[in-house]
């Protein structure tokens, strides 16, 4: 308990819904444990949980974070462990509707007992720029702000950033909150069409460094249909190499970002999806 | 970006643009918290020691312009009001008023 380890408070946050949150939540905590980190993701979407769907786990979920806050149970007992990847872990949301049911004093109690035994602690952000948004990443050490190549996401992104850099510990103690972008369904052919922003755009505007590119793929869905993340359901896929590159990067590598693509020819299609180099 | 997308008519640098628009505004807006709020407040408070109003009856904005913006404060004030001489009671500022009972108060110093 009384270990030096501290984890990595992450925040995986929009503004704007279905943007790709839980997704990436699911995704980069996967890719993380399965490099043989210790992750613990936790759901705040109170009320409107779905990274236990997201992550299979959903019939297994007995006691969640509310529960944890309101001392129903102690925190081992809510912690589930994933199935496929042991140093994964997940902490519920409950499927109440008292939004109130989440106190800030209680979320400071459970982040600090979650600190000395995982390496990241992954918030996974409900929508919105209400209390549920704010708490959720009101410890975090950094964010991951995820957006399409779209007007309104781009626009929510930024009011988020603003929320960023106002409303956390860090920023309250006139420190920062390391800040990184993820950009999600991107298409590449559509961008150099005209017809989507580009990358540099959504960069230009909202001047915050770039963690990496998801490119829009059929795999992200196939992979929450089944209840697996995609950097596991298909980890050879392009959203899920994106994925990994994403996690190398935060851990500090040095990555070239490339927009990772699949072919979309018919040969492709007829011999399995490891052609994509 | 550049040429060739204006030939195809591409929505991606519209897109940006109106972004980049609108997004100055709203910065701007961010980092003055509410600064409408703070000066309807003391302005109100100042002018309600001395002239009785409805508060429902005034109206403050900024007009934003190019080169200066222009404060307006629109205050209707009723025609049986003293403006100078003696000031009336000081009543505090109801700033939202409930619906439809903020009247009485303001009817019996008129009398």
């Amino acid at each position: 308990m009384s270990e030096e380890k501290k984890a990595r408070v992450l925040v995986v946050t929009s503004g704007k819904g279905g943007v790709g949150k839980t997704t990436s939540t699911a995704a980069l905590g996967a890719a993380l444990a399965h490099n043989g980190d210790n992750v613990v993701v936790i759901d705040f979407d109170v009320g409107l949980r779905n990274l236990d769907l997201v992550l299979g786990a959903e019939r297994r979920v007995v006691f969640d974070l509310i529960n944890v806050i309101h001392g129903v149970a102690k925190l081992p007992q809510a912690l589930i462990r994933d199935k496929r990847v042991e140093n994964l872990q997940l902490l519920a949301a409950s499927q109440t509707r008292d939004k109130d049911a989440l106190t800030e004093e209680g979320v400071a109690k459970v982040i600090d007992e979650l600190r000395p035994k995982f390496d990241w602690i992954i918030c996974d952000s409900p929508a919105g720029i209400e209390r549920g948004a704010t708490l959720a990443m009101r410890h975090a050490d950094a964010a991951i702000i995820v957006t399409n190549p779209e007007v309104s996401s781009v626009r929510d992104a930024d009011r988020i950033i603003g929320l960023l850099d106002s409303k956390t510990e860090k920023a309250e103690r006139g420190e920062r909150v390391d800040k990184h972008l993820l950009i999600t369904r991107f298409d590449p052919w559509r961008a150099q069409r005209g017809e989507m922003l580009a990358i540099e755009d959504v960069l230009e505007i909202l001047s915050v460094p770039l963690l990496g590119i998801i490119p829009e793929s059929e795999e992200v869905l196939r992979a929450s249909n089944v209840g697996s993340p995609v950097t596991l359901n298909s980890a050879q896929s392009a959203p899920a190499r994106a994925y990994f590159d994403a996690v190398r990067r935060l851990k500090g590598e040095q990555v070239p970002m490339n927009v990772h693509t699949e072919s979309r020819g018919l040969l492709n299609k007829l011999f399995g999806r490891k052609a994509a180099a | 970006m550049n040429i060739f997308s204006l030939f195809r008519r591409s929505s991606a640098p519209v897109a940006r643009e109106r972004l980049q628009i609108l997004l100055a505004h709203e910065r701007i807006e961010r980092n003055q918290p509410d600064l409408l709020g703070v000066l309807r407040e003391e302005i109100l408070a100042v002018i309600s020691r001395h002239v009785h109003f409805e508060p429902d009856k005034v109206r403050i904005e900024v007009d934003r312009g190019k080169s200066m913006s222009t404060l307006v404060v629109d205050i209707e004030i009723p025609n049986s009001e003293q403006i100078s001489g003696i000031a009336p009671p000081y009543t505090p500022l109801k700033l939202d008023p409930g619906p439809g009972e903020s009247g009485p108060a303001m009817d019996q110093q008129v009398a």
